[in-house]
């Protein structure tokens, strides 16, 4: 019980860090491109770090 | 059974809140514990979530927990995704928890502890928060719209463009204000300087760690990063007591601000990765383990409050800023009570990871009250220092004069026990050479946190943790700084993109050039003016923030009166009406105040009038006689910039008011752009 609070906990620190949105995004592209014949590929680990850090700098997200 | 078992604890929970409460408005005379603010602001914060914010929720708002969301609906896997609440939460109180709440509470310190306190429990809990979540629900009703795009939707095109105006203008004195704070931080300080420049190289390891070793560990990454910040704050003690190394960071307020203006510069050109992510990575770390360290260190050491209750300087002689506790308090204290940058947020990001509406009491009010407990303990942290230490630190030499010794007496003569030795002693065991005139609060905080942490956690540490203090202010404020300048790019190249198409490319590189060195120059130059003001900057430059700020909330609530109004809702708009009343007439006196005062401290234009005529008369001396034209330019210009403000915020007034009527009257109005109703598949 104890163990698998413990673990919850823990992977929601790896999502609000961003440590697992890879894996995140490999998932939901596997689910929504799977039966799409010429999807395209998947982005690599780095392609995809960097669109997201330019995503998420493109509006106001900091604030006072 | 359960239901009278809840009934006596919440009972129980508001006789507690009466007691805390009591305890610190009607204890005159004797210092008193700071735990009774905590216990104060968790009881009153606990009541307000459970009983008012779920009214709102329930009976004002009517969330659905059967509707699908933006997220659901337009679901991308990028932007719009249903995302778990806690993980919103954290995004969402990691937006809107900048250094407002740290450097306001420190500044209206100046009045006691109680008017600060009290504003900061009742403003959030009736205003910040209830803007939060109202503008957080209506924009996700709205797909997850912009409070620009909201306001021109619902009330007309001239709300959207004040409120687009404004959001800009607030950008461009927010950052030079924080600008300023870390000058004044940083100003003949080789430790604090090493150690903020030190932050730079060790983001941009970080990033390309990030970047190019191990692509997107951002855990690792930000783990090694926060050991080297540490690190740094050790190495910045090494280089002050170098004797050939401290020399190279030893440095004036004014070349310090002209290295703040070209990193800013090259922060918003650079791509985000190298500096900017990284960078915040780092502090939002840094940030929220000093806030819980901060919080427990008060409670294991329930520190002393020596600021008395109310000072003598609610009469408007304050040494810090000139100004009446009313309406002065309300506008130095933005974040933390109300501040109108959150409603940007709400309508930013957030909406478009809601999974369910039922959520949004915790993200948008929820998190809220958590930012309204930062200022709490910014606050406490002011006021356990001695008032006379408070104020040594605190007032600008164009007050209390240049010298050690004039200083003391001065601050001796409004009551306030401090000498030089003492200040001196303060200064050894900070680390620092002086410790008088440190203006903008920063160095106030961090002396109240140093001498909290250093009596929690081992007194032989005190500069250690001085530096660190001062460090984690730097390294968010700087985030800030490099965020909002980019995003006041992106506007301007929004806004110049109608004009000429080419202009508008976010990636074409010489708009991008042309539009960040606007920007720069924007704050570059209200940052350059209170570097080289005699009465620190601080005072002019935070109560103008805090007009814009509060101007902005009055236009988000602006919005949600109309909307609430719009959709047959009258007899629950003064949930947000009465905020919104409250927050239109303390901008307007306060701004009237700063135009029409003839208080030199006060008014803008008696100042510049005072000035102009010394300076006629050859009665400055040389140093001030030099600076003198620029800063009657200034207070003009300042003048003229609050008028804007507040005429922008009764035209979005009259516009609302005028959209209600009609809307009450049955006239054809701009419809509601609510998106239609689609049951949750979730």
């Amino acid at each position: 019980m104890w163990i698998k609070r413990l673990k919850h906990l823990w992977h929601l620190f790896l999502e609000l860090s961003g440590e697992d949105a890879y894996e995140r995004y490999l998932k939901h592209h596997v689910e929504y491109h799977a039966n799409v014949v010429d999807a395209r590929p998947a982005l690599t680990r780095k392609e995809f770090y960097m669109l997201m850090q330019e995503k998420k700098w493109q509006g106001v997200n900091r604030c006072c | 059974m359960q239901k009278n078992l809840k009934f006596v604890l919440w009972s129980i929970v508001v006789l507690i809140a009466l007691a805390a409460l009591s305890t610190i408005a009607l204890n005159r005379g004797e210092s008193i514990n700071a735990l009774w603010l905590i216990t104060a602001a968790v009881c009153i914060y606990a009541i307000a979530y459970r009983f008012y914010a779920a009214w709102i929720a329930a009976k004002v708002l009517v969330i659905d927990e059967t509707r699908a969301t933006p997220a659901e609906r337009l679901d991308n896997g990028r932007d719009y995704m249903p995302t778990n609440k806690w993980i919103v939460f954290g995004h969402h109180f990691a937006a809107i928890a900048g250094p407002g709440p740290l450097v306001g509470p420190t500044l209206a310190a100046q009045f006691g502890y109680l008017p600060g306190t009290l504003w900061i429990l009742i403003g959030a809990v009736i205003g910040g928060a209830v803007q939060d979540m109202v503008t957080l629900f209506f924009s996700t009703r709205r797909n997850g719209r912009s409070l620009g795009q909201m306001a021109r939707d619902e009330i007309g095109v001239i709300g959207g463009t004040a409120a687009l105006i404004g959001t800009f203008l607030i950008m461009i004195i927010l950052i030079a204000v924080l600008g300023l704070v870390v000058v004044n931080a940083m100003k003949h300080s080789p430790w604090a300087t090493s150690t903020v420049a030190a932050t730079i190289p060790i983001a941009m390891l970080i990033g390309l760690y990030m970047r190019n070793i191990r692509p997107g560990r951002v855990l690792e990454a930000s783990a090694i990063g926060v050991v080297l910040l540490l690190l740094s704050v050790f190495a910045g003690g090494w280089i002050d007591h170098n004797e050939t190394l401290r020399v190279y960071f030893d440095h004036d307020g004014l070349p310090l601000a002209y290295a703040i203006i070209v990193y800013g510069f090259a922060a918003a050109v650079l791509p985000v990765w190298l500096l900017l992510a990284p960078r915040d990575y780092l502090s939002t770390y840094m940030k929220l383990g000093t806030v819980i360290l901060l919080a427990v260190a008060i409670v294991i050491l329930r520190p002393t409050i020596h600021m008395p209750a109310v000072t003598q300087f609610i009469d408007g002689t304050g040494p810090i800023f000139g100004g009446k506790l009313f309406p002065f308090v309300f506008i130095t204290i933005a974040c933390g009570a109300i501040s109108g940058f959150h409603a940007l947020i709400a309508s930013g990001t957030t909406p478009k990871l809601l999974a369910n509406e039922r959520d949004i009491r915790m993200i948008g009010y929820g998190a809220m009250l958590l930012e309204s407990f930062v200022a709490i303990m910014a606050i406490i942290a002011a006021t356990v220092l001695e008032p006379g230490v408070f104020f040594a630190i605190n007032s600008p030499a164009g007050v209390v004069g240049k010298e050690a010794i004039d200083a003391v007496a001065k601050i001796n003569s409004w009551g306030y026990a401090v000498t030089v030795e003492q200040m001196n002693q303060l200064a050894k065991d900070m680390g620092e050479s002086s410790l008088f005139a440190r203006t903008g609060g920063a160095p106030s905080l961090a002396v109240g946190m140093a001498s909290i942490f250093g009596s929690a956690f081992g007194k032989h540490l005190l500069a250690l943790w001085y530096h660190f203090a001062i460090m984690f202010e730097a390294i968010f404020i700087l985030t800030t700084l490099d965020a909002g300048t980019r995003v006041g790019r992106f506007m301007l190249q929004d806004m110049l993109g109608n004009f000429n198409k080419k202009l508008g490319e976010t990636s074409y590189m010489p708009s991008v050039i042309f539009t960040s060195a606007i920007v720069v120059a924007g704050w570059g130059y209200f940052l350059y003016i209170g570097v080289i003001d005699p009465n620190g900057g601080v005072n002019i430059l935070w109560p103008l923030f805090g007009i814009a700020n509060q101007m902005l909330a009055a236009i988000a609530l602006c919005v949600a009166t109309s909307i609430l109004v719009k959709s047959g809702k009258l007899k629950y708009a003064w949930v947000t009406a009465l905020p919104l009343a409250w927050l239109v007439t303390i901008t307007t006196t306060a701004a009237y105040q700063k135009i029409f005062s003839d208080d030199i401290r006060v008014g803008f234009f008696a100042a510049a009038n005072d000035l102009s005529t010394k300076l006629t008369a050859g009665a400055l001396p040389a140093d001030k006689a030099s600076v003198a034209p620029q800063l009657i330019f200034n207070q003009h210009l300042d003048a003229y910039l609050t008028m804007f403000f507040v005429v922008a915020l009764w035209v979005v007034i009259l516009d609302m008011l005028y959209v209600c009527y009609a809307s009450l009257r049955g006239a054809s109005i701009l419809p509601s752009s609510e998106s239609p109703y689609i049951k949750t598949a979730l």
